[in-house]
């Protein structure tokens, strides 16, 4: 292969793209080494704190010293919760918005109000939760309030990426099935959803790790400050990992200084792990795609 | 066997030819598309109920505590002052808009420029991996960010500056910044993505350098989809709360310098929610707080699905 002389206009604009191209890779690493420094430290720091009895027994000396096991169960209990409420409707919405919704103005609506749903700020949601599930609908603060407000908030999380991997399926796989003689729903059900379920998973494990991390929704709709027991139904008040990092970062005064950043890493690892399972999940599937 | 064979598609071609017969498949498939356009109107019963619920709570203090003018021009939040209680929101207003200002000034250069890294120039490996790194950062929960800016930052900012606290208007920006920035970027890729090769292939044939592509070609193509990531990004700034909580220090203030605490309007009825009796007036401008952060964020959220729509038909 011949290559031409490089003129002087050559190699400068050469050296001008060299240029711009270290600038913009800066930028992005300066967005991503101080995160990459701060989760060192706070696993520098809270590593030590983090042993099988500060996961299993429960805080001690008014919240100064002790483990997180009571804040870790009602975790998984308002996530469970709020994923059952929202799994379903999030599926169901977004087989409406993939199958059935025609291009008109309803359609736009909906999707406005999905993106509405995901930008109105939490403390707003915690508001609605408050106002709706605690004093309208009864629940009182309780498992159940703190959960609802966490599905509604956390509904476009699921519906878009649901809608995401039901648009990923060809459209021929559809129509084949159609002129078999195949009913809509037989459709989706036996050709869609089978080949998007695995996407759907991903998009619900993102869910969770969103669920776990939320703070202002479940502080006014259910979360405790602190209960030296567990919740036994989902009408009972119950501790949360994420409050529980707030309240003893800065409600409590003289716990132990080691203590919060082991909390702040066994939430940061959780939601992290989900994530990159999620993430995982995602790159493994489109390496196994056949079409 | 050819016989039954025969007689049984003899069978099913009589009831394909009667055309009005509607079996039980007809029906789950009726039914589910009644169910399924239920969930997907849920999105919008969800806003409206929203909006009724907060509105319920609050509208008793607009109508008869109100005063228009000491709600936006008075910087005197003292709901809790036994004989005189006054709700003027300027200071908390100021309080926000410092910090989403300060988080955008952070934001919104390294964002963009980390938008146009991933999308122009990198390539393979590198490029999955800075996408994976940025959906990571956007995965950690704002109270760890908050956490991160009382036991981290606080102490760097001290030491840095020089100044009696760490907990101001800089250290709620910077974390914010942080936190808008995975978002933003995210967004600017897809819409730099948007932006057809042919155009891109077009300009280095008529013998564009890179750099011009992007600059001439690629930014100006896309301007509008940039312009809803930073809006979005401002949205996402303006509504959080834990982390401008933990981080702002939390005095009432109007800022003058990045260094005065602030307290945002977020954060405000995140502190203030649990100690006020239920249908108070205290309680009641809570909620109206509320209803004033819920149309900020409707009507920027509105904006930036219009500035994008306006990309589709140009």
């Amino acid at each position: 292969m011949t290559r031409f002389a490089s003129t002087e206009l050559d190699e400068r604009n050469r050296r001008v793209e060299w240029l711009f191209r270290t600038l913009f890779l800066m930028m992005t690493l300066i967005l991503i080494v101080p995160v990459a420094l701060i989760l060192g430290v706070l696993i520098y720091k809270g590593s030590p704190v983090i042993s099988w009895e500060f996961l299993t027994t429960i805080p001690r000396d008014g919240m100064t010293a002790g483990g997180i096991m009571p804040a870790f169960v009602g975790t998984i209990w308002i996530v469970t919760v709020a994923l059952i409420a929202s799994v379903p409707v999030g599926i169901a919405s977004a087989i409406y918005l993939s199958e059935y919704a025609p291009d008109n103005w309803l359609t736009r609506v909906i999707n406005l109000a999905i993106i509405n749903l995901a930008g109105v700020p939490s403390i707003v949601h915690a508001l609605f939760g408050l106002g709706a599930f605690v004093t309208f609908a009864g629940f009182g603060t309780s498992i159940l309030a703190a959960s609802l407000t966490l599905a509604v908030m956390t509904l476009p999380v699921v519906i878009v990426s649901t809608r995401e991997s039901l648009q990923a399926v060809p459209y021929a796989f559809r129509e084949a099935c159609w002129n078999m003689g195949a009913t809509r729903w037989q459709t989706i059900r036996r050709i869609v959803l089978p080949n998007s379920v695995s996407g759907i998973l991903t998009g619900v494990i993102l869910e969770v790790s969103r669920t776990a991390g939320e703070t202002a929704p479940i502080m006014f709709t259910g979360a405790a400050f602190f209960l030296p027991f567990l919740p036994q139904s989902v009408f009972d008040q119950t501790m949360a990992m994420s409050l529980h990092l707030f309240v003893i970062s800065t409600q409590v005064p003289g716990v132990d200084e080691a203590l919060p950043y082991g909390v702040a890493l066994v939430l940061i690892g959780m939601v992290l792990a989900m994530n990159a399972t999620s993430i995982g999940f995602r790159v493994y599937l489109r390496g196994k795609k056949k079409w | 066997m050819p016989a039954d064979m025969s007689a049984d598609a003899r069978a099913r071609g009589a009831r394909h030819l009667d055309l009005d017969h509607r079996g039980r498949d007809w029906y789950v498939d009726r039914a589910v598309s009644v169910l399924v356009f239920g969930g997907g109107i849920s999105a919008i019963l969800f806003i409206i109920g929203i909006f009724v619920f907060i509105t319920r709570e609050g509208v008793g203090f607009i109508f008869s505590t109100m005063d228009v003018r000491e709600f936006f021009g008075s910087q005197a939040w003292r709901p809790t002052s036994e004989r005189n209680p006054t709700y003027g929101i300027l200071a908390l207003m100021a309080g926000t808009a410092s910090v989403t200002g300060l988080a955008m000034l952070v934001s919104v250069p390294f964002s963009l420029g980390a938008a146009i890294f991933i999308s122009e120039f990198a390539t393979g490996k590198l490029r999955e991996t800075l996408k994976v790194l940025v959906e990571m950062l956007a995965a950690i929960p704002s109270v760890v960010w908050g956490f991160i800016g009382l036991s981290i930052m606080n102490p760097l900012i001290i030491d840095i500056f020089d100044v009696p606290v760490g907990l101001n208007a800089l250290n709620a920006g910077i974390i914010l910044g942080l936190m808008a920035a995975p978002i933003m970027t995210t967004i600017a890729e897809d819409a730099l993505k948007a932006v057809p090769d042919t155009y891109r292939e077009a300009a280095e044939a008529m013998g564009a350098t890179r750099w011009q592509v992007i600059f001439k070609v690629v930014i100006p193509a896309s301007k509008n989809g940039l312009m809803a990531a930073i809006l979005l990004g401002v949205g996402r700034g303006f509504g959080e709360t834990m982390a401008v909580l933990m981080a702002s220090g939390h005095s009432i203030n109007i800022p003058t310098s990045p260094f005065d605490s602030v307290r945002a309007l977020t954060a405000t009825i995140a502190a203030e929610l649990g100690d006020t009796a239920v249908g108070s007036d205290h309680y009641q401008v809570l909620f109206t707080l509320g209803i004033l952060l819920f149309a900020v964020t409707f009507v920027i959220n509105l904006t930036a699905d219009l500035v994008v729509r306006g990309v589709r038909r140009g």
